[in-house]
């Protein structure tokens, strides 16, 4: 059913230059699925991430985010869909000149349901990224690791139906990488569609113990079902 | 949705939109300064056009339906001249009244020049006439020829010479009074704009965060928007209060002063600065607005 395929790539395709990075892209992420996304530095991971969010358009074929076309879509129809889409960015992009709690409450605001009515609820969030502490800290004074657990927080406040995280692993070390694949195994098991692209194939690996992912490798602008290797 | 509800939509206070803006004292104060030194040009620019509009229409009114008509002729002629003359005006169709002007009044004419204590009937002054036209007015070609049949002595001065170019001059002024208002609102406009743009060009990272997390245009444009509107009513607030006391402060005029200690406002005219905040606050809503526009449009 159309309704349950939250995103949804149709021969999709983007490129920088006059060719394209990205090809022939196909891609049904249901509601309640774990997809991985892998491959080489370069293949166009963070790319593919961005036309799922709608921060880039496909040049050709079609990209659609809860049944509308992304390339139809207004600049308004574009914010709404991603207050249904929690974002971990590769860089981790924050306002620096406010706390953590208020940038983790940030879309929260810009999407107009004010602040959390249980002020206790955001407390649970932060403890539950284990920053509890951190709370008043501002970005830059925060580790790679915080600020990759402060994102995911962000992301996950507006309760939103998919989650994407860009690498969200990439800057911290092996038992901090095991506590973020927790909190979206968690995350996952609340019913929620994860898609985290990454190179770390032992985290691949890790996951795949926990949760049935999928894992597409990116390989010569194509997207491929990985082999059973992973 | 109406212009007026998007303006009250943007400018409707939102503790965290604002917060999203980074604060920014040194590009605040400047905008400050420009709007309240540009409201101070304003409110001068405001009084020297009202001033220069109550000035064309003094003389215009005061001199557009009065004429003279100046008797010069020997003593013994000049009673019967006046008469003459004041028959004919009785005929002339388009005139309201006329009547000859006393001696008292002729030497309150010339004290100016002459001093008190002027001997009048001694002096061979020409005996003035006033005449006041009716609405309509009267023929001054046709009156001139029909003097110097009954009166030679007599010469019409309809004020025509020196009334017409006064009365141009002050308008011409008036106008470059509103002119004036124009380009200082063009000014601030324009300087607004480039306030507005630089601080979004100066926040591009924290609007290219604001729509990654959902924010709408509106949300972020608002932040701004709010932001320069406010500054720029507090500055045109500051500069208009500046400017009313300074034209205030002006040397006060007698009702024939000239024009420089006529400038300022009369009566109900002094509320008419107090539109100056206003209207700098509407100008820095569009200005920003128009230029976050700008910015947003380029950024998915």
């Amino acid at each position: 059913m159309r309704g349950h395929k939250l995103i949804e790539l149709e021969e999709a395709a983007y490129g920088y230059g006059a060719d394209p990075l990205l090809s022939g892209l196909s891609l049904r992420l249901a509601k309640g699925s774990f997809h991985f996304l892998t491959g080489p530095s370069g293949a166009g991971k963070t790319t593919l991430l961005k036309l799922c969010y709608a921060e880039l358009l496909p040049i050709a074929g079609s990209v659609t985010l809860f049944g509308q076309d992304a390339k139809q879509m207004s600049r308004d129809d574009i914010a709404g869909a991603r207050q249904r889409i929690g974002v971990v960015h590769q860089d981790c992009k924050f306002l620096d000149h406010l706390p953590l709690s208020e940038n983790i409450l940030l879309p929260l605001a810009v999407s107009g349901r004010g602040q959390l009515q249980d002020g206790n609820s955001l407390n649970e969030l932060i403890n539950w990224v284990g920053l509890g502490s951190r709370a008043h800290a501002l970005p830059p004074e925060l580790s790679g690791g915080e600020r990759q657990r402060a994102a995911l927080a962000r992301a996950v406040i507006t309760d939103p139906d998919f989650i994407i995280a860009d690498e969200p692993t990439g800057n911290v070390d092996w038992e901090m990488s095991m506590r973020l694949l927790h909190l979206l195994v968690e995350l996952n098991k609340l019913g929620k569609t994860i898609l985290v692209a990454t190179h770390d194939l032992q985290l691949i690996r890790a996951a795949k113990k926990q949760v049935g992912a999928r894992v597409l490798r990116i390989a010569n602008g194509r997207l491929q079902l990985a082999g059973a290797d992973l | 949705m109406s212009i007026l509800s998007q303006a009250t939509g943007l400018l409707r206070s939102d503790k965290s939109s604002d917060r999203v803006v980074p604060p920014t004292g040194y590009s605040a104060r400047l905008t400050i300064f420009t709007a309240a030194a540009m409201a101070f040009l304003a409110v001068f620019a405001l009084a020297m056009s009202l001033a220069a509009g109550r000035l064309a229409d003094r003389w215009s009114d005061a001199l557009a339906r009065a004429s003279t008509i100046r008797i010069s002729a020997p003593a013994a002629e000049i009673d019967a001249q006046t008469w003459a003359v004041l028959t004919v005006l009785e005929q002339t169709p388009g005139v309201d009244s006329a009547r000859a002007l006393t001696d008292e009044e002729q030497r309150d004419l010339l004290e100016p020049w002459f001093g008190p204590d002027l001997p009048v009937e001694s002096l061979p002054i020409p005996r003035l006439v006033e005449v006041i036209e009716t609405a309509e007015g009267y023929d001054g070609e046709g009156l001139r020829q029909r003097l110097a049949a009954e009166a030679p002595g007599a010469v019409l001065d309809d004020h025509t010479r020196w009334r017409r170019p006064l009365v141009e001059a002050a308008a011409r002024l008036r106008l470059l009074g509103w002119v004036s208002l124009a380009l200082i609102t063009a000014s601030t406009a324009a300087m607004i704009t480039l306030a507005a743009g630089s601080s979004l060009a100066a926040n591009e990272q924290v609007i290219r965060v604001l729509r990654l997390v959902g924010a709408r245009d509106r949300y972020i444009a608002g932040a701004f928007v709010r932001r320069f509107t406010l500054r720029a009513l507090v500055g045109a607030a500051v500069g208009t209060v500046f400017g009313m006391i300074a034209v205030a402060l002006m040397p006060s005029a007698a009702e024939e002063g000239a024009f420089l200690t006529g400038l300022g406002f009369a009566g109900g005219q002094w509320l008419l600065p107090l539109t100056v905040p206003v209207l700098a606050a509407i100008v820095a809503f569009f200005a920003t607005r128009a230029a976050a526009d700008r910015t947003l449009r380029g950024m998915q």
